[in-house]
Parts: structure tokens; C-alpha cells; sequence
């Protein structure tokens, strides 16, 4: 378990203020400006050394991305773009440090800002997250006023602004090309790719688009060096991580720990543990709604890691750890994530406009026996279709979770066709 | 870095241009690639993934119309990646799609269906309800079927991109996800038929068109439109005796793809208030005869009259082969009166230069700096327009205008209402004139706002000065260019139908007919003229609608309309064209050269061609450039024009109501609603740029 003097978000549960003295107390903007003055090139490579990977989810090792950004100005702006548009089902880390620990958030903005020479940093935030922005104004204003942010920022002579824009609550917003039409003011969809926003972002220029836990650990790393940050977890899976523990634990709890702790510890030891105990245990979605779901046999032993979670056919995601116990209906519970694919799917795409609704609907029939045996392939065949073949990632997204429900709960739906069967004969 | 790189496609090595995208390179290999939303002359949208292509080291497939060609990729087409994704797209389109091609108006000329026929499924696995889409109203020219629509968004980004009018676009997410115009309203671009066309399957539709006809059922003709001056080339669509369609051809030097709604819609015009019988005044009426009595009508008058006083003018839609035979006949009857400019244009005949649209429309697109001087290109010639939007996107592209504001889909920057600005620009003491002294390729636009005038000779004296002082005409490039409106007119300009030595013009002819001087007057079909104002003269009218000029005819000769004749029109660039008959003309009428190959002979003064062939050898005797259809002949830089007073007064477009210019659209019921619809639109969009 990690030791309290490893935790970096050491003000996760709001216990003490999240104003600037306070969070100055807790170890933040603690000579950023020396850390702005050992240079970008520096900063890109304790990042690469520390093996941060992204925390929203795709896992990119952030040094990379960051290193992708032009090392040449053209004289044009250059943006940093913070994902804060955290909305997948299950997950609420980036939550709680905005609204407890914002400033790890802005300084680390500041500093991913300089080490990438980016001239404005954007926070796109979630419409619903009310508090949370209001919070994370106040932070920045208070930023700006102790002459942090803006023009010579931290006295380093360095030159950044920082912006909090409001989404207005749709969830393909958070795919980053889409966030970045939303934040031009456009309808939210996703881009094409290439090119990659290093190229052409923000208004046409080089930008980067990164989640809010990524940025905000980023100072505390820099502080303290890569190797003690690439102490904890495995190799390619290092660092701590916040964990979102939810469904039908004792206490459900949002709590940052090392990466690659097993699965259940986890749960045990931080949620108090699954209601009416471990054997109780249907299945666990370990990476917030859209990675597949895992039967029990399999979270006996998984480490909760990107590389640990791929090999069993699942995903880390964002860590969004959602505990199902047997009185749960796991088809409906799947049909229920696969409505909020079909409501959230932007539609620009054929298959996944199309298909995440012909998923829903089937899985909502077949979930009450209407069907033949056949159509649990046609299914499968149906989310193949999707997988791969759209824009962004929501595709993929919507097709998983109904993949892991065929690949662990099949005899599950065959059992009730079977019954539906034998009750209209 | 070398200008080709190297892909491997299914296996063959092919080299390609740098800057290809991945479909681009497929084709060039012969691969075909089947597509939906991918239009070459729109913005990449990479929607609707049935491009979805196989590439070695990338884990998923691709979307080849929106993935730049690298060097050394190898591509595969033929894999059961990639067929396993063609065929799993085409049902996702094909789940909630009716599927009621038997009565669709795009069925046998729909992308979907082609395509589902080669790649998609045989039959449905989709047993839950389909999706149904209210259907929006987009004015009188284009029918929705919008549960149809298959989200390609290419009519959305035709709106932006080509017609400059941003009123399209989609709302709602997903399956909800509708293509509409915000609020409820007919497009106003005068280009929107042309997302009928690029619309892949039925969900925009034609309106008039609407479940008339088949399309294989259809006599296909490929012919030329004479709405304007642009010639846009189009094919005529007809069953039986009537015209069912009109769509564009493709023409890259001309239109493109594209034409506009007036030459798209206007057909119905050749149904209605149609002369298909000659007539004859008599006791003050105009009563139906046999073409013998017309002609002895005809000659009754004309016999033994000096030829000064008989005249004849030239409308808008005639075409060369009449033009010849009517200057012949004029000649035959000793009358120096003859003019093809019915608005009163202050053109002359020679030199040629001095009235085609020398750059080319084509030649826009080399363009970086455009003036325009009382030209209204949107409304006067949509084609050019839509060539000067393109230009502008392209960027780099300074568009300034003298004479009066209108949206032009582009930014424009306004010098000034009247003619008196021309002075300080040919003087160089103007502020624009440092900027178009360092364009490379400066180009101007003199229009009929300008040219129809009373100073409209010395503006265009003084846009030569201007193109001369700024370089717009040199080695390789013309940048000197005159806006017509009238398919006939550079036609007439180039066969010389303008006065002899001692000949009237059109306001002349008018004049003297009402004072009596003039005694016949021969209206080829010319409505555009003050006919009430003709005083007793004796008047024949040979055309094809009983528009203005009928009326207040003596005698009607009833010819054929553009699609009833084979028939040479030269368009504004001085480019000959071949319209060919696509259907035979009503009743009695006939082609225009015949009637009056016929009339010459009851006149005494026989014709000396008895076959279309021997007409267009005396066709070419007058004017050679008209031997060579389709080809430019490119017109030698002379001086012309005379100086003049230039008149401060606005400089205003005559086209006021695009829809209802010529006798063939004033008689089409649709246009006349397009009319009633846009006289009553009150705010025009401002062309904001965004998407430009």
C-alpha cells in the first residue's frame, strides 16, 4: 500500500482548504520557477523518465506526446489543451482534484505549458461540473494574482495564460479532436486523424491535448524525480494512480494508489471490501464503462495496470472501478451502458451512428429471452463491426462492454432465450 | 525531396505524386474504392468509412480518403479486412435506410444501391424498427426524404464550400443526428440544385422532377443551357416530346459539376405559353394560319419597302445558325439596321478582345487580384461566380468592386458606387492602385451594370486604361474581361449583327418605329425591348414564347426553344458550343434557321443554303472562330474604346430578379415561385469566411 508521504494528491478528500496558502502548505508552486528555469528539454525528460503514462484513459506515455510538439516556434501560438471533461460512467478522479486540489492542476498546466513552449493553456471543464469550475476559476484568478500565471509567470520570464472554458455536458466531448471542435465553438465532433493535434490543434495550431490527472501530477514528479515516481508499479506501468471504486462495495471511495496493486486488495482494502464478501462477486468493470467487463475468476488475481488489464482482454481506462455483486442483472447492466453509447454517439460516423442503437435495442430483447441462439453471434458480429472501423474511440468504446458480456456471460443470455423459448412453446 | 513516392497496392509497386491521399493513389492504380461522402471538390469528411482500406503496419483500417500516401506504404484493397469492413458499413447504412428504391426518384442512379449490389449485404439480420425522419421543407426546388439520408453531410459542405451560403448543417447526436436548415427555410443559393446531384442516394431529391419518370426511361442529350452566357454545359433528359430534366455535364474549363437553379429548373418553361402555330393579325387579334399565309403576310409589307426602313433585332437566346441567316436576309433586303445588343450594351463588333471574357473561367483560378465593375456575377452568370468563390478559397485572393453592394458569397472590398471612381484608378492616384500594381495576375470584370449605360463606352475605355496601366494583359495572361448575360450575344458580337454604316441601333430602331420611320420591325426572338413603345411599325416576331414582344407582334413565326435545335451558341468566353436537339419543337413550329431559309424565298431574296451544313460553311465564312466547337480562340490585344465622361450615378445590376430573366424562365411555373420566395427575402447571410 502506498505510504501517505508517496501520495500526491494529499488533499483528495477536501480536508483542508484548496486555496493557494493551503495548497502552498501541501507542497505546491514550491520553486516552479526554478523547474521553469532548468528548461522544456529538462522537463520533457524527467516526464519521459518517470514513465507517466496517460491518465484519461488511452495510456500514451506523456514525455512522447509532449516531445511531439514542434521544438522550433514559428512565432504562431502553441496550446496546451486539459481534458477536464471527465464524463466516462464511473469514473470521478478528475473531480475530486478540481474541486479539493486545483492547483496541482494549474501549476501543472504551467509547467506542461513550458515544456512543450505552449503561449495559453485551455481547461476545457464538464458543463455539469458546477462547483468544480467554480473552484477551478478561483484557483486560477488566485494564480494570477500571486503573479503565477500570465506574463512572466512565476518570475521565470516565461509568458502564460491559462483558460477555463465550460463544456455543455456532452460526453463524445471528451474524444480530444471533438473537444477541440467544442472549444472553436463548433458542433462537438471528432476530427480525422491525421492530422494529430501536435500538427494541426486549437485553431489550427500545435496544441496537446492531456487529462487533468495527468497534468496535475506532473509537478509533484518534477519535484521529487522521475525515479521516485517510477518506483511504484512495473516496469511500463508506473506511478501512482487514483482509483474510482463504485458499485456494490461497503465504501465506495475514490483513492490514489501505486499502480499494478491487485485488484482485489484494492477493493478490500480501500472499499471495505464487496457487499457480503469477495464470494459474492459477479464481475468488475476495472477501467470506467467502457472497457469489458471481468467475471470474478479473473479478478481474483489481476493487478490493475494498462498492460496487466490488455492481457486479460480488458482495459485500466481511467481506473473507473465498477463492482457488481450477484444480485445484479449483468445484462441490463451492459444494455444500460450500451443506451448511454447510442445517446452519446455524435453520429458522424456510419457505424458507430448506426450500430451503437442496433446494440442497445438487441441487447434490451435478447437481456428478456426474445430471440434465437443465433443472434448472440449476430451480436458479436454486430460490435466487430463497429470496433475499428469509426472516427474516434466511441465506437470502440460501445462495442466492448457488449464483447466482454458475450465473452464471460454467455451462458447467461443462452439460459434465458432457452427459458423464453420453453415458456412460448 | 523528389515530387513521387512509391506505395505498393495489392502487391504492384506504383509510383505517385507526393500529396495523394491513399484513395487517390488507388485509383491511379485501377483500384476502385467504394465511397460515399468523399466529393472531390469538397472538404475531406471521412464520415461514412465505406472507403475503409487495409494498411500493412496499421492495426486497423483505414479510411483511404482522408490518409495521406507516404512513401513506402503498402495498401491492400482486395483483403478480407477489408471486405469484412465494406460489407459490415453498408448494412450499418442499410439498417435504417426504407429501402423503397421501387419508389424513390434516385433509384438506378443511386450510390447506395450500385454499391450494396457489389458490396453489401444479400439480405437483412436488423429485426428491431427502423429509424423515421420528418422531412424538411427546403423551398420549391428540392424534395426531402430525410429517413433516406445516410449522414454524408455533402449537401451540408456543398453548402458552405461551393455555394458560400451557410444554412445547412446537422442537429442532434447519433441516430438522432437530422440534416436540416436550422430554421425552417429555403435555401437562397441560386446553386442548390446541385446537392440533388451530389446527393448519394434519395434523400435530396428534385422537386419538379419528383416521381415523373425513371431515369432509364429517360432520351439522354448532351447539350448546351442559354439561360445565360456562361454555357454550362448540361444534359437534357427527355421522354416522349418533353423535356423531364435538365443536370449538369461535366465540363472542368466551364461549370464543372455544377449549374445553376435557373438552368436546372427552368424546363417547365418549355411547356408553357409555347408559339406552335404561326399566326396573323387580323380585325386587331392575332389568329392562327398556315406558315404560307405568314409569309405572304410577311411579304405583302416588306415588298417594295426601302431597306432603311426595315430593322430587325437580336434577343438573348438566339443562336448563330439563325443570327447568319437573319444578317443575310437583312443584307438580301438592303437594311443596314441590325443589332444583337437588345439592353443596349455600348459594345462594338470589333476588336474581339474588347468583349469575351478573355481570362477564361478557368483562368479565374490563376487570378489573385479581381476588380469588378458593375458586374453582379452571383445573379449574372452563377457559374463565374461560383469560379470566383472557388479562387477565393483557394486564398490569397483580393476581390474589389465599384458599383453596388450585394452578397457575393466572398468578402469584397467596396471602392465606390459610380463609374467617376474608374478615373482615379486609371490615373494610379486611387488607394487600390498600389495593390493591384504588384498582383501578378490582376484581373477585371466590366459588367452589364456598367456596359448598358449611357457612359458605358467610356467605362470601358477606361477599364482597357486600366487593364493596360496594372498589367492585366501581357505575355500568357488576359486579365481584361466583359460579363455578359445573354447567350447570343458574343455570337452576334463575332457574326457581326450590329448596324451597317448608316444603320440604327436597338434604342434607334425603337425610336424611329414610333416616330414612324421604321416601318417593319423583325424581332428575333427580343423581349427585352420597350415593345409598347413601337409605334405602328409592322412587327414579326419569330420566337418561341408568348412573352412581351408577342404580344404586340403582326405576325408570329413560331421557332424552336435551345433543346429543339441543333444550334451553335458562343459563350461569354468566346467559346462556340453545340446545342443538339433533344426533343422535337411543338406544333408547327421549326428550327429558326429553317423559317427563315423559308421566309427568304416568299421575300424573293432565296438563301444560298438548303442544308445546316452549307449554313454553318457561310457561318464560318462570317466569323471562323465559329469552325472550331469548343475551342477558344484566343482574341489578339488591341486598343478600343473612346474616352468619355464618367457618370457618378450607381452602377446597378439589370438582373433584378434572377429567376425571371429570359422568356423561357418568365414562363416557368417553378422559377416563379423561386421568385415570389426570394423578392420577399429580406436579410441576405453576410459571407463570413469561415469555412472559406
Amino acid at each position: 500500500m502506498l505510504a501517505d508521504q508517496d501520495r500526491i494528491f494529499t488533499n483528495l478528500y477536501g480536508d483542508q482548504p484548496f486555496g493557494l496558502d493551503a495548497a502552498r502548505k501541501r507542497g505546491d508552486w514550491d520553486g516552479t520557477k526554478e523547474l521553469i528555469l532548468k528548461g522544456r528539454d529538462w522537463i520533457v525528460d524527467q516526464i519521459k523518465q518517470s514513465g507517466l503514462r496517460g491518465r484519461g484513459g488511452a495510456g500514451f506515455p506523456t514525455g512522447l506526446k509532449w516531445s511531439f510538439m514542434p521544438k522550433q516556434s514559428d512565432g504562431g501560438p502553441v496550446y496546451l489543451v486539459v481534458n477536464a471533461d471527465e464524463s466516462e460512467p464511473g469514473t470521478c478522479k478528475d473531480r475530486e482534484i478540481m474541486r479539493h486540489d486545483p492547483h496541482k492542476l494549474v501549476e501543472g498546466c504551467l509547467l506542461a505549458g513550458v515544456s512543450m513552449g505552449c503561449t495559453a493553456g485551455y481547461i476545457y471543464i464538464r458543463g455539469e461540473f458546477i462547483r468544480e469550475a467554480e473552484t477551478l476559476e478561483a484557483a486560477i484568478a488566485e494564480a494570477y494574482d500571486a503573479g503565477l500565471l500570465g506574463k512572466n509567470a512565476c518570475g521565470s520570464g516565461y509568458d502564460f495564460e491559462l483558460y477555463l472554458h465550460r463544456g455543455a455536458g456532452a460526453y463524445i466531448c471528451g474524444e480530444e479532436t471533438a473537444l477541440l471542435e467544442s472549444l472553436e465553438g463548433k458542433k462537438g465532433q471528432p476530427r480525422l486523424k491525421p492530422p494529430f493535434p501536435a500538427a494541426v490543434g486549437l485553431y489550427g495550431r500545435p496544441s496537446t491535448v492531456n487529462n487533468v490527472e495527468t497534468i496535475a501530477v506532473a509537478p509533484t514528479i518534477l519535484r521529487r524525480g522521475a525515479t521516485w515516481f517510477a518506483g511504484f508499479g512495473r516496469p511500463k506501468n508506473e506511478g501512482t494512480k487514483i482509483y474510482c471504486i463504485s458499485g456494490h462495495v461497503n465504501q465506495p471511495c475514490t483513492v490514489e494508489d501505486a499502480m499494478g496493486i491487485p485488484l482485489k486488495e484494492l477493493i478490500e482494502r480501500h472499499a471495505g471490501g464487496v457487499r457480503g464478501g469477495w464470494d459474492n462477486l459477479l464481475g468488475i468493470i476495472p477501467g470506467g464503462a467502457s472497457v469489458p467487463v471481468l467475471p470474478r475468476s479473473i479478478c481474483d488475481d489481476v493487478l490493475m495496470d494498462f498492460d496487466a488489464l490488455r492481457d486479460v482482454q480488458s482495459g485500466l481506462g481511467t481506473a473507473g472501478v465498477i463492482v457488481m455483486d450477484k444480485s445484479t442483472d449483468i445484462v441490463a447492466a451492459i444494455a444500460r451502458l450500451s443506451k448511454f453509447y447510442m445517446h452519446e454517439s455524435c453520429g458522424q460516423c456510419t457505424p458507430c451512428r448506426e450500430g451503437t442503437g442496433w446494440l442497445y435495442r438487441m441487447l434490451t430483447r435478447l437481456g428478456r429471452g426474445e430471440g434465437e441462439l443465433s443472434e448472440l453471434d449476430l451480436l458479436q458480429d454486430v460490435t466487430k463491426e463497429i470496433e475499428g472501423h469509426t472516427i474516434c474511440a466511441l465506437g470502440d468504446a460501445a462495442a466492448w462492454p457488449v464483447q466482454g458480456l458475450l465473452r464471460h456471460f454467455r451462458p447467461e443470455l443462452e439460459r434465458r432465450i432457452k427459458a423464453f423459448q420453453q415458456r412460448a412453446a | 525531396m523528389s515530387d513521387s513516392i512509391k506505395v505498393t497496392i495489392d502487391g504492384a509497386a506504383i509510383e505517385v505524386p507526393r500529396g495523394l491521399t491513399v484513395l487517390q493513389a488507388c485509383e491511379l492504380a485501377g483500384r476502385e474504392i467504394p465511397l460515399f461522402c468523399f466529393h472531390p471538390r469538397l472538404n475531406i469528411a471521412g464520415n461514412c468509412r465505406m472507403c475503409l482500406v487495409e494498411i500493412e503496419k496499421s492495426p486497423k483500417p483505414v479510411a483511404s480518403c482522408a490518409m495521406p500516401a507516404a512513401d513506402g506504404m503498402v495498401i491492400k484493397t482486395d483483403t478480407p479486412m477489408v471486405h469484412k469492413a465494406r460489407k459490415g458499413v453498408l448494412e450499418m447504412l442499410l439498417i435504417n435506410h426504407p429501402l423503397d428504391c421501387p419508389i424513390c426518384d434516385q433509384g438506378g442512379e443511386c450510390d447506395l444501391q450500385d454499391l450494396t449490389l457489389f458490396y453489401g449485404p444479400d439480405h437483412s439480420r436488423f429485426k428491431e424498427n427502423k429509424r423515421t425522419v420528418l422531412d424538411k421543407n427546403l423551398g420549391p426546388l428540392i424534395s426531402t426524404h430525410m429517413t433516406r439520408c445516410i449522414h454524408c453531410t455533402r449537401c451540408i459542405r456543398f453548402a458552405n464550400e461551393i455555394a458560400g451560403v451557410e444554412e445547412l448543417g446537422a442537429t442532434g447526436r447519433g441516430e438522432h443526428m437530422e440534416i436540416g436548415t436550422w430554421v425552417e427555410r429555403a435555401v437562397t443559393s441560386e446553386l442548390s440544385g446541385n446537392m440533388i446531384d451530389i446527393c448519394p442516394v434519395g434523400a435530396l431529391n428534385s422537386k419538379p422532377y419528383e416521381y415523373r419518370a425513371r431515369s432509364w426511361e429517360l432520351r439522354k442529350t448532351e447539350s448546351i443551357d442559354v439561360l445565360d452566357a456562361v454555357g454550362c454545359n448540361i444534359r437534357v433528359d427527355a421522354r416522349g416530346p418533353e423535356v423531364m430534366r435538365i443536370v449538369p455535364r461535366l465540363n472542368e474549363d466551364i461549370n464543372e459539376e455544377w449549374i445553376s437553379d435557373k438552368t436546372r429548373f427552368s424546363y417547365d418553361g418549355l411547356r408553357k405559353r409555347r408559339l406552335d402555330v404561326p399566326m396573323v393579325r387580323r380585325d386587331g387579334k392575332l389568329q392562327p394560319c398556315d406558315w404560307r399565309d405568314a409569309f405572304a403576310a410577311i411579304a405583302q409589307r416588306v415588298q417594295g419597302l426601302p431597306g432603311a426602313q426595315i430593322g430587325a433585332i437580336v434577343g438573348d437566346l438566339a443562336d448563330c445558325e439563325a443570327m447568319t441567316a437573319l444578317k443575310d436576309l437583312m443584307a438580301a433586303l438592303g437594311s443596314p439596321s441590325i443589332d444583337c445588343r437588345q439592353d443596349g450594351a455600348r459594345l462594338a463588333a470589333s476588336p474581339r478582345c474588347s468583349y469575351l471574357f478573355n481570362t477564361t473561367i478557368a483562368g479565374i483560378e490563376q487570378a489573385d487580384s479581381c476588380l469588378l465593375i458593375g458586374a453582379n456575377p452571383r445573379f449574372e452568370a452563377a457559374l463565374v461566380n461560383a469560379r470566383l468563390r472557388k479562387r477565393y478559397r483557394q486564398g490569397r485572393f483580393h476581390v474589389a468592386r465599384i458599383g453596388a453592394p450585394d452578397d457575393l458569397t466572398f468578402p469584397v472590398e467596396e471602392l465606390g458606387l459610380g463609374a467617376d471612381v474608374l478615373a482615379s484608378l486609371a490615373d494610379g492616384s486611387h488607394r487600390l492602385a498600389e495593390r493591384l500594381g504588384q498582383a501578378a495576375h490582376p484581373m477585371l470584370i466590366v459588367g452589364p451594370g456598367a456596359l448598358t449605360r449611357s457612359d458605358g463606352g467610356a467605362i470601358l475605355a477606361a477599364a482597357r486604361e486600366i487593364a493596360e496601366r496594372y498589367g492585366m494583359v501581357k505575355d500568357g495572361w488576359n486579365g481584361f474581361n466583359v460579363l455578359h448575360t445573354a447567350a447570343s450575344r458574343v455570337g452576334g458580337l463575332d457574326l457581326g449583327l450590329v448596324p451597317d454604316q448608316g444603320g440604327k441601333d436597338v434604342a434607334r430602331m425603337v425610336k424611329a418605329a414610333l416616330g414612324g420611320e421604321l416601318a417593319v420591325l423583325f424581332l428575333l426572338g427580343a423581349d427585352e425591348i420597350e415593345v409598347d413603345q413601337l409605334g405602328s411599325a409592322f412587327v414579326i416576331y419569330q420566337g418561341h414564347h408568348g412573352d412581351r414582344a408577342a404580344r404586340r407582334a403582326d405576325v408570329i413565326l413560331p421557332g424552336a426553344a435551345y433543346t429543339e435545335k441543333d444550334a451553335t451558341y458562343v459563350n461569354l468566353e468566346g467559346r462556340p458550343q453545340r446545342a443538339k436537339l433533344a426533343v422535337f419543337p411543338p406544333g408547327d413550329a421549326k428550327e429558326d434557321w429553317k423559317i427563315l431559309r423559308a421566309l427568304s424565298d416568299a421575300l424573293g431574296h432565296r438563301l444560298a443554303y438548303d442544308t445546316l451544313g452549307q449554313l454553318r460553311a457561310r457561318m464560318a465564312e462570317l466569323a471562323p472562330v465559329l469552325a472550331h466547337p469548343d475551342v477558344i480562340e484566343p482574341a489578339a490585344w488591341r486598343s478600343f474604346g473612346r474616352k468619355g465622361k464618367l457618370d457618378a450615378s450607381t452602377l446597378v445590376s439589370p438582373i433584378q430578379d434572377f429567376y425571371r430573366t429570359d422568356p423561357i424562365s418568365r414562363a416557368s411555373p417553378v422559377m416563379a415561385e423561386c421568385s415570389a420566395l426570394h423578392q420577399t427575402r429580406t436579410t441576405t447571410l453576410p459571407a463570413t469566411g469561415t469555412y472559406g
